[in-house]
């Protein structure tokens, strides 16, 4: 019970953010809480899906067959489908974070997470869209493949980290809910 | 609305295809999926809210007039730290970058805000560590925002 209380402690300080707002700057106050209602209804449509998908994930595929996809020895083939799976347009990343994490959990590489929130992030098809609209093909194309190659140097380093200095952190919070 | 309508789908052909397979273990994942949901949610609201602050506090013509006052590299600083803070769904932030470029500021600049504010997010932060420990998250938003400062340079000068 301690423990859910806990877990509140973010939710009241940002509350308590947006009642210093309210007091202090109401119409900021306003726009702020229009946005986030805004969020949160987007977060109701996509959540529970997503979340559905990893529960499916967590009982169908085993171990093995992560590992042997986007394990440490999956090579190319395990870093291409990493980025395409980021590239699908499924949503803000706060939803890949549970996804990715739960992905680790079940032997995929850290380079390959890396890669895949990353282009999550970054490579997303509509929002590539989004940008030629606006800034030109000329700047996305650059931006896109930069930021590709950006994210293999950064995979690459962050399992080059890992492997030396394992830190078992991840997935410890949805593993196993007693 | 193609996300949406490609999560579903998804979820439809995969749940039809665990029910064929097997009703136990397709109740068993629905099990797991609201126990995640349920460990993930403080998390997830603090957040939405914390997103929907900065954006109030920070709104897109606070962060123009901001960008659009420093010229040079000084200018090209605040646009990656701006972009680095800040959650700006695309749909909001393009078109923003493309106001800033039409009033003056330097290819450099929109190219600096746009890679962090895509590869870089500070206020997910909390989250990520939650998700992956310290380090994993540190070193992936700040590997993330030097590679963002690179790529702002090299998008300035080859465009």
């Amino acid at each position: 019970m301690k423990g859910n209380v806990k877990k509140y402690i973010p939710v009241l300080i940002i509350g308590l953010g947006f009642l210093v707002l309210k007091i202090w700057w109401p119409q900021t106050a306003a726009d702020s809480f229009r946005t986030t209602v805004d969020y949160v209804s987007e977060m109701l449509l996509i959540l529970p899906p997503v979340f559905i998908l990893m529960g499916l994930l967590e009982v169908w595929i085993p171990k093995d067959k992560i590992q042997l996809w986007l394990g440490k020895s999956s090579g190319l083939k395990g870093a291409v489908l990493s980025v395409l799976l980021g590239t699908l347009p499924t949503g803000p990343l706060y939803v890949a974070f549970p996804l990715a994490a739960s992905l680790l959990g079940k032997g995929a590489s850290v380079r390959n997470m890396v890669l895949f929130l990353g282009s999550w992030a970054a490579l997303k098809i509509p929002q590539l869209m989004v940008e030629i609209k606006f800034l030109g093909i000329g700047f996305a194309a650059l931006r896109f493949i930069f930021t590709l190659i950006a994210l293999v140097v950064i995979g690459q380093i962050m399992q080059w980290v890992f492997n030396n200095k394992p830190e078992p952190l991840w997935f410890v919070q949805n593993k196993s809910p007693e | 609305m193609t996300t949406i309508l490609v999560i579903y789908g998804l979820l439809a052909i995969c749940l039809i295809l665990s029910l064929v397979k097997s009703k136990a273990k397709t109740g068993k994942a629905f099990k797991f999926a609201l126990k995640s949901l349920m460990k993930s949610l403080p998390n997830l609201i603090a957040v939405l809210g914390l997103v929907g602050l900065t954006l109030g506090i920070l709104p897109p013509e606070t962060i123009s007039r901001l960008v659009g006052e420093e010229a040079g590299l000084l200018g090209t600083f605040i646009a990656a730290i701006i972009g680095a803070i800040t959650l700006i769904p695309s749909l909001i932030a393009f078109p923003l970058a493309g106001s800033l470029l039409r009033s003056g500021s330097t290819i450099m600049t929109i190219a600096a805000f746009v890679t962090t504010l895509v590869m870089v997010g500070m206020v997910t932060l909390p989250m990520e560590i939650t998700y992956f420990g310290k380090r994993f998250a540190l070193l992936r938003n700040g590997l993330g925002f030097l590679a963002a400062l690179v790529l702002a340079l090299l998008i300035g000068v080859l465009l």
